[in-house]
């Protein structure tokens, strides 16, 4: 009776630490940094990311205090039984984070995933456009 | 050897000692030049009945990507063309430009087993995966004793 009680609390005792494990290396940021382009024009910023097998529904956009974080899973159509033999992408994931500046208007992103790209869209906000100034001439 | 522009950026050393290392744990590369590292990324896995690659290669056009499969040999080969803007009088300022474009071609020599009519490829949320499939008479068979 003991003993049976002792088992299944080392088995729940593993279990957890199988999940805690998990959670802390996903947590820890084992991912993948995808590489991108930031363009500036006078109406705001465009980011492009290379986010390969990521599709839409795992692909997380967050905006908080300031920063922007791009977070997706690669969800690929793999076999079942299938070995792999030869991995250069090793971990399924990407992750990176930036820091935007207080001139850019949060509420307005616009993002766009295609084959793999997405495209963001950060306007500036009403205040930081450029104006021109008309001169009166009295 | 490769040499850095500016002496002192420690970014630039630190990319030469990966290049070294990885030049010297490497020892005997293959024919057709340094595996890793290139565009699209390359991952390869098998089952019994098939060799199933995928090449991660976002922001393409499906129908300009070539596959091609010569004598055991797969090629994967295509353009990514630039979408960064000309520079037009500082109006448009690039501020990170890390991902890449221009001309990309791959090699990968394949199991003898693989049937050349039983090759496909699909493109999905940036990622070409080419299937191939095992011979018939080379799947693993459970022979029956008598």
């Amino acid at each position: 009776m003991s003993d049976t009680t002792a088992v299944t609390r080392n088995e729940r005792g593993s279990r957890t630490d199988a999940t805690q494990r998990t959670d802390a290396a996903q947590r820890n940021g084992s991912a993948l940094i995808p590489p991108v382009d930031v363009i500036e024009d006078s109406t705001g910023i465009t980011l492009r990311a290379d986010l390969p097998g990521v599709p839409r529904d795992k692909l997380t956009l967050h905006v908080e205090s300031g920063t922007l974080t791009i977070e997706g899973e690669v969800g690929l159509a793999v076999p079942e039984n299938m070995e792999a033999s030869y991995a250069e992408v090793g971990v399924a994931r990407f992750r990176r984070v930036f820091t935007l500046s207080k001139e850019l208007d949060t509420d307005k992103v616009s993002a766009e995933l295609k084959h793999g790209v997405l495209n963001l869209r950060i306007p500036k906000a009403e205040h930081a456009q450029p104006r021109r100034i008309d001169i009166k001439v009295s | 050897m490769f040499q850095s522009l500016f002496p002192r950026d420690v970014f630039a050393e630190l990319d030469r000692l990966q290049r070294e290392m990885r030049e010297s744990f490497d020892l005997s590369p293959s024919i057709r030049g340094l595996g890793r590292g290139g565009f699209p990324a390359l991952n390869v896995g098998g089952t019994p009945q098939s060799v199933e690659i995928f090449a991660f290669a976002p922001g393409l056009d499906p129908a300009t990507v070539e596959v091609n499969f010569d004598r055991g040999v797969l090629s994967i080969a295509g353009e990514r063309k630039p979408d960064l803007p000309v520079e037009d009088g500082g109006k448009a300022a690039v501020h990170i430009n890390e991902r890449f474009t221009g001309r990309f071609r791959r090699v990968v020599s394949l199991s003898d087993d693989v049937d050349p009519s039983g090759v496909s490829a699909a493109y999905r949320d940036g990622v070409l995966h080419i299937s191939a499939k095992r011979r018939e008479s080379a799947r693993p068979r459970r022979i029956d004793v008598q």
